[in-house]
């Protein structure tokens, strides 16, 4: 095979390219690994490296099952399985290390964990990835019932209700680190995440990652190709199960504790919707998804005791106006980005977000409001909101509230094409003269 | 014994005639436009919330048609206004908004009718033992329960099989693109589709309501079982769901009856299993102890040999 | 990453600013950590755990507080998770609170107490006390006991002893079916009323031993079909929630007549819900006093006032009250809130209850000895209902402190 000339030049062109492109994507994680180890000094309230510490292993969950969802396009209801085998599993063998049955320090016990995750994503995986689609869902979910209730009748292994609980710091420590602190168990958790999450970009790159993008939209040519459809989302399942596993040890290693719950549906529910609003399509809405999701989570129930009808409104709306999650969002930015018209886009942005923020607040006001006529006990009128006290007995707040939202929404049809249109406009590509 | 069996098997019957009416919506809808709709659950549930209050106001008899008759629309409206806009973006997100639907119906119930269970009792007019046999009584409730279910099985089989719009429907699940060609309103007849099962939960609410309970957990007891009749029956069956509702209730109430675990039908012939290690629960474990989660077992043994269900013809 | 990250670093900063900004006031009351559930299907349980805290604190900061502050009742929504509760805790622990009550779930009651022990061992200048007024599960004050955690409840195996006592004066017992949902509780109810019933009643037949999963049951016909095909005179049940509605329900649809003894068949909609189908059926072991027939006057006038409040209300766990005001107390004899002298001082506490009893916070197990209620679901001379149903719990029996008392099992290790 004789190479012609113009075609070594695109050649080294594209090496070229390349070699920036690889940079970039080191300095991603350069970047990232930076910020991670910064953040516990940035953010110093208590509260903010166990919340972190959750995120962390969110994000790491969510990006293994995004390797079936997005990468293979398999739609999994019992993802937490695996996630939960593989916590048990790190949780018994941290016990065994804190007896000194086995030598084996902390920081490697994510490790067992995925194991874990892949040895039972194995077992699972042989009969339930043979088709896709319906029935490989109905079988996840078939799957997931079956082990969450074994967990709670198998109780030697899986502890009952009560759980298995551990204590990471009897295990040897390494390095001086005995873990005692939530700072020692963050940076843990930063390491992992970085690490799983380095080593699923990695797979995604592979030549079975790619073919699982194949799979999932032409199983057939897929076929074609010479690859069989069945092991390729077998090896994904496997991969995705080890993930889930790293995950459920380093959940084993944060909370010590390690119950039936964790493996129950709604995990696996919340990992699917974590995932799916931070956006399927691309890798870094997992992590979007997990940080906002794990946030609202764990912070929302201390203002107010509806949080969960504001996350159902959060799926609806992001399911109804971003359909693509909030990664998608940003990505449909990039065309903007790269003409470097950003800016022009911040005044409609601001102003219909503005508006966005009133319709909220209108709208929050009054459900709130409703909430202490329904519950509150005889007398107790007053409720905080938005930093004043309004009592529900008069008609003023009512009136109020209803007016933000009315107003606002009238605003926001108005501004809401306005700065879709500005945002056309700044999509468009550049005119090369 | 013999009472044993002929209760269970009442019993059993019962239960799937419950499950056929919540399922039989589920796979129109499921069968049709894909959806695995996690909201049903949420309409069963208003459903009985919806006759607890009109019953204080109207009396039972009018809510049994005016409650489903305001589930459906609901149904309906979540349809027309919320699914056909997400449907352009795949079945994921027309997944994800029915889940979010579910959790706001949910939240919304406990905003109107407060945190607690609600008193919605059997009503009067139906509140005697039917028959009393042996030492068992049969309430003339759930006799009503059954005969409700079966005229809404030959109620639907008739409509599908016997009308044009059965025919329309019949085609729209198999061939939606070839309907829409030949100049039928899909859209319409997929949100008739919805409301109407939706109606269907709305009505199975009505009637289960007094029976399992008027409380904010009452669509998460339910939980999933409706899926496992619809994929066990196979999509878009009304004759598969009957079966699946019929075959999963009658398992699980007699597993319930049987007090026999690994270690005791071991030891029936001739086997010793020592007790010990870490999965030893697993021997000591009686069939009535696992009854509830038999339905899922029997998902997967059945989509593992038969993707397509039992009565089905398609597997998505 | 970069960019979620500092998007999040946004969300969190500002979130933190608002909740310092709300979060500190002036008189500087001492803070009191409620962990329970305050959403999803169990907030109805939760919800009214805190009205009752919080009108116990009323009571108390009326009269003066103690140390000269008063006290505030501070909401953690654990969402009845043992992984939530560990991430409230870690708020408690955040935000400078040191005492913590929690009651609903043993589940989550082991996953907190384990928590806390270890939080403890480690942070020697920044301890908490766990205040567990509810989570009933024996192992509690047994083989997982430790020194800063304390029951305020019977537990299940002085409840069944209790219990026993009742069933061993009743000659026309028999035949005993037990049944419950499968997990430690259920379990624990299980093996107790084998064992007890094994001692005081040998002539008595357990003709049924049954565990079903939890929250899974939806129709409970089969289960009450077992039930009477075994010809049982008596069910024993530690059903909670849906699962004991329907039980009951179920039992009345099918027309058995024997009595249920439960342990959680009563109020936060459980009450209503049962109606017309627990009378004289449903009997309920529990550590007050019901409010039926004539109640002392203190519990009368404390549910009054507790009603007048909250009218959709009930009192329905006078425990809150008792270990709400030992807490106090102890708080007031150490002189102080740090935590261990606090602990000191709760120890071997005695307390009169509003039901009029001699409770004991014992020593060697931090388990508060007193004695047990065993009353009835009816609808016939009801002053105090629950769920303003014209149903409530009526006193048939009360066993006195000592015949409730188990032996301690307990080997704590004390700071010193």
């Amino acid at each position: 095979m004789s190479t012609p000339a113009p075609a070594t030049v695109r050649a080294l062109e594209l090496e070229k390219t390349a070699r920036a492109q690889r940079l970039r994507r080191y300095g991603v994680w350069i970047a990232a690994a930076a910020i991670l180890v910064g953040l516990p000094h940035v953010l110093r309230t208590p509260v903010a490296i166990p919340v972190m510490n959750q995120m962390g292993i969110a994000v790491v969950f969510a990006l293994s099952y995004n390797m079936l969802l997005g990468q293979g396009g398999m739609l999994s209801f019992g993802h937490a399985v695996y996630f939960g085998l593989g916590g048990f599993i790190a949780a018994h063998v941290l016990n065994l290390a804190g007896r000194g049955v086995l030598y084996l320090p902390v920081p490697l016990l994510p490790l067992v964990g995925g194991l874990g995750g892949l040895v039972f994503a194995a077992l699972f995986g042989s009969f339930s990835t043979t088709r896709a689609g319906t029935v490989f869902a109905m079988i996840s979910l078939g799957v997931g019932e079956l082990m969450a209730s074994s967990a709670l009748i198998l109780d030697k292994f899986f502890g009952g209700e009560e759980g298995i609980t551990t204590n990471r710091a009897k295990a040897p420590a390494l390095l001086g680190l005995d873990f005692t602190t939530d700072r020692h168990v963050y940076y843990l958790i930063a390491f992992w995440a970085l690490a799983a999450a380095a080593m699923m970009s990695a797979f995604s790159r592979t030549p079975v990652g790619r073919m699982a993008n194949a799979v999932r939209d032409n199983p057939e040519r897929a076929e074609f190709v010479g690859y069989s459809q069945r092991w390729v989302r077998f090896v994904s399942f496997c991969a995705a199960g080890l993930f889930a596993g790293v995950a459920g040890g380093l959940f084993a290693v944060n909370y010590e504790i390690l119950t039936a719950e964790n493996m129950g549906l709604s995990a696996s529910g919340s990992v699917l919707l974590m995932t799916y609003i931070g956006g399927v399509g691309y890798f870094i809405g997992p992590i979007l998804g997990a940080v906002i999701f794990t946030f609202l989570q764990s912070m929302l129930s201390d203002y107010t005791g509806m949080w969960l009808l504001y996350l159902g409104i959060l799926f609806l709306a992001t399911v109804l106006f971003v359909p693509a999650g909030f990664a998608g969002v940003l990505m449909l930015h990039a065309p903007a980005w790269r003409a470097r018209r950003l800016g022009r886009l911040l005044g409609p942005y601001l102003l219909a977000g503005l508006l966005g923020l009133v319709v909220a607040v209108g709208v929050v006001g009054l459900l709130e409001m409703i909430h202490v006529v329904v519950s509150a006990p005889t007398g107790r009128t007053a409720k905080r909101l938005f930093w004043m006290t309004v009592d529900v007995r008069t008609l003023w707040p009512w009136l109020a509230f209803a007016t933000l939202a009315v107003a606002g929404a009238v605003g926001l049809r108005w501004a809401a094409p306005q700065a879709a249109k500005a945002f056309t406009e700044a999509s468009r590509p550049v005119e090369t003269r | 014994m013999l009472e044993l069996v002929l209760f269970s098997l009442l019993n059993g019957l019962v239960f799937a005639t419950l499950l056929f009416m919540l399922s039989s919506g589920l796979t129109l809808i499921f069968g049709m436009m894909g959806v695995l709709n996690f909201a049903h659950a949420g309409f069963y549930m208003l459903g009985a919330y919806f006759a607890y209050t009109l019953t204080g106001y109207l009396g039972f008899w009018p809510a049994l048609v005016v409650a489903p008759l305001l589930v459906g629309l609901l149904g309906a409206a979540v349809e027309r206004y919320g699914l056909r806009r997400v449907h352009r973006f795949g079945h994921l997100a027309e997944l994800i908004f029915t889940f979010g639907v579910a959790v706001v119906i949910e939240e919304v119930v406990q905003l109107a009718w407060g945190r607690t269970a609600k008193s919605y009792e059997v009503p009067a007019l139906l509140d005697f033992p039917l028959f009393r046999l042996f030492r068992t009584s049969f309430p003339a409730y759930k006799a009503f329960m059954l005969l409700v279910s079966v005229g809404i099985f030959v109620f639907l089989f008739a409509i599908l099989t016997r009308t044009r719009a059965g025919l329309i429907i019949q085609a729209s699940l198999t061939h939606p693109g070839m309907v829409a060609m030949l100049g039928h309103d899909v859209p319409r007849v997929f949100m008739l589709v919805f409301g109407t099962g939706s109606a269907l939960a709305g009505l199975a609410g009505v009637i289960a309501g007094p029976v399992l309970g008027t409380f904010p957990g009452m669509a998460q007891v339910l939980g999933t079982i409706v899926f496992v009749v619809v994929v066990i029956g196979g999509l878009g069956s009304l004759t598969g769901a009957f079966a699946a509702s019929l075959l999963i209730a009658i398992v699980q109430t007699f597993a319930v009856a049987l007090d026999v675990s690994l270690s005791s039908a071991l030891a029936t012939v001739g086997l010793r299993m020592s007790a010990g290690g870490m999965l030893q629960d697993l021997w000591k474990v009686t069939i009535a102890q696992v009854a509830p989660i038999m339905p899922y077992l029997l998902l997967v043994l059945i989509l593992v040999v038969r993707p397509t269900g039992l009565f089905g013809t398609r597997e998505t | 990453m970069s960019r979620a990250k500092s998007v999040f670093i946004g969300t969190l900063t500002l979130a933190l600013v608002a909740s310092l900004a709300s979060g500190v006031t002036p008189a500087d009351p001492i803070r009191i950590g409620y962990v329970d559930p305050l959403s999803g299907p169990f907030a109805a349980t939760g919800e009214n755990g805190l009205k009752q805290f919080r009108f116990a604190a009323d009571a108390i900061n009326r009269a003066g507080g103690v140390l000269g502050r008063q006290i505030e009742i501070v909401p953690f929504d654990n969402k009845v998770s043992p992984q939530e509760s560990l991430i409230q805790l870690k708020k408690v622990i955040g935000e400078g609170i040191h005492f913590v009550f929690q009651g609903n779930s043993s589940g989550v009651a082991h996953a907190i107490s384990d928590a806390v022990l270890k939080h403890n061992e480690r942070n020697a200048d920044n301890r908490i006390l766990y205040l567990n007024y509810s989570a009933v599960d024996p192992a509690l004050t047994n083989e997982k006991c430790h020194f800063w955690h304390f029951r305020f409840d019977a537990h299940a195996d002085m409840k069944m002893a209790a219990l026993t006592d009742v069933i061993k004066a009743n000659t026309k017992i028999r035949k005993i079916y037990i049944i419950g949902q499968d997990y430690s509780f259920g379990k624990a109810v299980a093996e107790a009323a084998v064992s007890m019933l094994g001692k005081k009643r040998p002539d008595i037949q357990i003709v049924g031993n049954e565990l079903h999963p939890i929250g899974k049951v939806k129709d409970f016909s089969p289960y009450v079909q077992k039930i009477i095909a075994s010809g049982a005179d008596a069910v024993i049940t530690g059903n909670w929630g849906a699962d004991m509605v329907n039980l009951a329900k179920g039992a009345n649809e099918a027309g058995l007549k024997a009595p249920f003894y439960t342990y959680y068949a009563a109020s936060d909609g459980v009450t209503a819900a049962i109606g017309a189908a627990g009378v004289d059926r449903i009997r309920l072991v529990h550590e007050s006093h019901p409010g039926n027939p004539s109640p002392p006057k203190m519990v009368g006038d404390y549910i009054a006032a507790y009603k007048k409040l909250n009218p959709n209300n009930d009192i329905n766990q006078p425990r809150i009250h008792t270990g709400l005001n030992m807490l106090v107390l102890a708080i007031k004899r150490a002189g102080t809130t740090d935590v261990d002298k606090v602990a000191m001082a709760l120890e071997g506490m005695e307390w009169t209850t509003l039901s009029g009893d001699h409770v004991v916070m014992r020593k060697d197990d931090h388990q508060l000895l007193m004695p047990i209620y065993i009353s009835v679901h009816t609808n016939k001379s009801i002053t105090y209902d629950y769920d303003n149903s014209g149903f409530g719990l009526s006193l048939e029996s009360k066993v006195e402190r000592e015949m409730a008392t188990q032996p301690a099992a307990c080997k704590m290790d004390r700071p010193t």
